[in-house]
């Protein structure tokens, strides 16, 4: 117990900071739905400062109200004080973690997903064997399961797992042309196994651009979910496995398309590091050339607007908590959706605001996350969009999940998935050009 | 608390909305005043006023003191439970129940957030115009407690100037309603005693606002002065030349100095103080005052700077909206005061502070409604320091004399609570303490709504 506190001990001038104004409660998505004082980050953070007076202890009902919190970091980002409570939460849980051990149902799922090759065996067979376990829903890339699953709800719309994980449709090399540069696209789970969708139009659109691309076989999990729930030790173990397997190859950058796996590159393996100067340095090498998908595509490769092509349809944007929120890139995705020619855009309302995913958290707290989607799914009802495009597969799910319940039409996509489109239809403009002159 | 006593609020509220595990007491220990906290010994979230009646008839009956909490947003430990006792959660009741454009009023339940009144009221082209700092937070039925006020109150007035009906639940646990849907109500005016009676008189259950035309056009403007005392001739001027600015607010050098440190919007870090003026109403007269305002403050030597376009607009007021954060980010805690004097003294009072500041070796920023004589020393320090506490602590109670010295009051905005409690006396005396003492027990005998806050412990009967 003693150790446990010790680890809250080096964050004590941190949470001294808050000076309890309350500002959090404006934004957390939790607060909203749970009205209650431990659900905001100015309670969470007294609790953590009555276990370092000594006034309380890291007991079950500590966990219980660490857990309830999505890390969306829009307290962090409101907070007067710079207090960044996102992260002294992760903090607490870890002193969690340390003190009572994890839930049981993620003490499973990071068992398995500690064992890279193991993990990457129980998804592939979960994709050839998935079908006998779904339900199919009429809408793509959404089924619900057919037997209860420990930690599943069962009303809970899912994504289908690859029958082939999308690392293994390609070489690990993927030449053209006249490269003008080499990037290492750091896949992440849910687009190697679920979104391959996602994955093939990144790969299309950097070809298009002439990117030479690399998926290094051996990349793993990038720990964020494993990090959020407090195992941090646990958490450094992918983080060093990532960085080693990334330095192997000579590349220009390193490129993800989902906003967690960003974050953990750029963000948190340096950060993860800090007492440890060696792997820090590695670590912020690998940060620096790192870059979002849509970020690389703008600010970096200039992305090449000739060849695109119509897409008529109306769309509105998701702006995921770590992109907005962890690595700050929001403008840039929506560049790429306004240089589409015939793509309306349409803002929702809060676009910024969490949908309820979480990561691992909508696992956890069906019921919460669900009352969180809500208002997202609401808003989106609202522009009247054809399609939702965002930049995370969880919350890609999730919003589906909450589109389904609401028997809304759209569908979900990722930002680049529609620039995909419109190269495509680019090109098939431009040979049936030549072919009538 | 015994067993029995919580069965009883869990019959009235429903089980799942009493809350007495400790983690939770620990999450209702405090509110946003600096160096107080006390666990109670549950927490209630009623739904209504009959629930509100059946769990004060119950604390009376057991003699079980209620604090009565919105948000918990309050900056005089207002909200701040004693010891034990329930603390009476209200942000179930978070309705807007009617806005009437033709009465021009809203009828809303404690719990809704003044901005979510605002954005309410924006589609009938009204404002409801106190804005405290808390705008986006602060539970309406707070504000009405505590007598909120806000940048707008040098033209728009303060909390108690729209208050005109209110229903509550008194001590002994009848629902009463007073006031209406009109300004006019015969009788002791029971609305105004409610209104700022920080929860002592009675538990807040439903509020009758009025509402104003929201203003056709508005114009922001910055004047930086070298020396504080032409910045104080600004004020009286423009206030002489009957301008009645929306918004007229001043920020001391620390301030300036500290905003500039956290964000670069290229202050002048050597000027003494900047004012920062909005003018709103119809175009004509909006133009015509600003023109006059930009004049007097040329003529008092301010370096004047109009916004231009909504865009300058924002530039002007991101300095006064970083002031608080600004400070707040120097050190762990930040006492945010309301020492109010009257507009003629506000040089003075800041001069004081200043010295205040260096006497007792504090940080001290001071900023605030200018206009309206409200300012906001804010005291930067550690909880932690002991010995630096007690200087914070004679450095505060020179500046709460200063301004009784000085013609004014202890509280502006945030109400009196604990936190300003000691001083009480100085203000009023003990005749005025001995009256407003009656009153309470007149209306609460057994002493239970908020006991020991504004007017400290009472004798029960």
């Amino acid at each position: 117990m003693i150790k446990d506190k010790e680890l809250l001990r080096d964050i004590n001038d941190a949470i001294s900071n808050c000076m309890k104004c309350g500002n959090c409660m404006e934004v957390c998505p939790i607060y909203k739905e749970l009205k209650t004082e431990s659900a905001v980050a100015r309670g969470k953070l007294s609790l953590m400062e009555a276990v370092l007076n000594g006034n309380s202890e890291i007991t079950a009902g500590f966990d219980k109200r660490m857990s309830m919190c999505v890390s969306c970091k829009a307290c962090t980002a409101k907070c007067p004080c710079g207090v960044k409570a996102d992260e002294l939460i992760i903090r607490a849980r870890q002193a969690a973690v340390s003190s009572r051990g994890l839930h049981p149902v993620k003490n499973m799922v990071f068992k398995l997903l500690k064992n890279r090759r193991l993990f990457d065996f129980s998804l592939r067979m979960a994709g050839l064997f998935g079908p006998l376990s779904f339900k199919k829903l009429p809408r793509p890339m959404a089924r619900l399961l057919r037997f209860p699953m420990p930690g599943l709800d069962r009303r809970r719309v899912l994504a289908p797992f690859a029958a082939t994980p999308l690392r293994s449709q390609y070489p690990e090399v993927i030449k053209v042309d006249n490269p003008k540069m080499r990037v290492g696209f750091f896949t992440g789970c849910t687009i190697n196994y679920i979104y391959t969708d996602v994955g093939k139009a990144v790969i299309n659109v950097l070809k298009k651009n002439n990117v030479e691309v690399v998926m290094p076989p051996m990349q793993h999990c990038c720990g964020i979910p494993v990090f959020t729930s407090g195992d941090i030790e646990l958490a450094k173990v992918f983080a060093k496995h990532n960085i080693e397997t990334f330095e192997r190859y000579k590349l220009d950058y390193i490129v993800a398309s989902c906003g967690s796996c960003t974050m953990a590159f750029k963000k948190e393996y340096p950060e993860m590091f800090h007492d440890d100067p060696e792997m820090k340095e590695r670590a912020e090498a690998i940060a620096k050339k790192t870059y979002e998908i849509s970020e690389f595509l703008v600010d970096v490769v200039k992305f090449d607007q000739s060849k695109l092509g119509e897409v008529n349809i109306t769309v509105t944007m998701h702006d995921p908590c770590h992109m907005a929120r962890g690595i700050k890139v929001t403008s840039q995705p929506r560049e790429i959706l306004q240089s589409i020619p015939g793509l309306k855009f349409v803002e929702m309302k809060d676009a910024d605001r969490c949908c309820g995913a979480g990561g691992s958290f909508s696992v956890a707290h069906y019921d919460v996350a669900l009352k969180i989607n809500n208002r997202k799914i609401e808003n989106i009802a609202d522009t009247k969009a054809d399609i939702v495009a965002t930049s995370c597969g969880m919350c890609r799910m999730h919003i589906i999940d909450g589109l389904e319940r609401y028997k809304l039409p759209q569908d979900v996509v990722h930002v680049i998935q529609l620039l995909d489109k419109s190269y495509q239809v680019g090109a098939e403009t431009t040979v049936k050009k030549s072919k009538v002159s | 608390m015994k067993e029995q006593l919580i069965k009883e609020l869990e019959a009235i509220v429903g089980n799942e909305w009493v809350q007495t595990e400790k983690e939770d007491l620990i999450c209702f220990g405090y509110d946003a005043t600096p160096g107080f906290f006390n666990l109670p010994d549950a927490i209630v979230q009623p739904a209504n006023a009959e629930e509100i009646s059946q769990i004060v008839k119950l604390a009376n009956r057991e003699k079980i003191p209620v604090y009565t909490r919105g948000s918990g947003t309050n900056l005089s430990a207002g909200a701040v439970p004693m010891s034990g006792g329930i603390v009476l959660f209200t942000i179930r009741m978070n309705k807007i129940v009617e806005i009437d454009p033709i009465d021009r009023i809203a009828v809303v339940e404690p719990a809704v957030i003044v901005q979510e009144l605002n954005v309410a009221v924006e589609k009938f082209g009204l404002i409801y115009p106190p804005d405290p700092g808390t705008v986006a937070t602060a539970s309406i039925g707070g504000t009405v407690a505590e007598n909120s006020g806000g940048l707008r109150g040098l033209k728009y007035g303060v909390t108690k100037h729209y208050v005109i009906g209110l229903q509550a639940v008194l001590a002994d646990g009848q629902i009463v309603e007073f006031g209406g849907r009109t300004a006019h109500a015969p009788g002791y005016d029971m609305v105004m005693l409610l209104t700022g009676s920080e929860g002592t008189l009675g538990i807040i259950t439903k509020i009758v606002v009025r509402l104003m035309p929201a203003p056709a056009h508005r114009k922001s403007m910055m004047a930086v002065f070298g020396d504080l005392n032409d910045a104080g001739k600004a004020i009286a001027d423009i206030i002489s030349h009957n301008i009645i600015p929306a918004t007229l607010e001043i920020m001391d050098n620390y301030t300036i100095r500290t905003v500039e440190s956290f964000v670069k919007l290229g202050l002048p870090v050597e000027a003494e103080a900047i004012i920062l003026a909005e003018v709103d109403g119809d175009y004509d007269t909006v133009e015509q005052d600003a023109l006059k305002m930009e004049k007097v403050l040329r003529e008092n030597h301010g370096e004047v700077k109009v916004a231009k376009s909504s865009q300058e607009r924002d530039q002007v007021w991101a300095a006064r909206r970083a002031a608080l954060p600004s400070l707040a980010k120097l050190r762990p805690s930040t006492f945010c005061e309301d020492a109010t004097v009257p507009r003629s003294k506000v040089p003075d009072m800041l001069r004081a502070v200043i010295d205040i500041a260096q006497k007792y070796n504090v940080q001290i920023g001071t900023f605030g409604h200018a206009g309206d004589g409200n300012l906001h020393p804010t005291i930067v320090t550690d909880l932690r320091d002991k010995e630096e506490m007690k200087r914070v602590y004679q450095a505060m109670e020179e500046i709460f004399m200063t301004a009784l010295a000085l013609g004014g009051t202890l509280s502006g905005e945030h109400g009196i609570g604990l936190g300003k409690l000691k001083y009480m006396p100085n203000q009023f005396g003990e005749a005025g303490m001995s009256v407003m003492r009656s009153i309470k027990q007149a209306i609460d005998p057994n002493n239970i709504l908020n006991p020991g806050k504004m007017l400290g412990e009472m004798q029960v009967p």
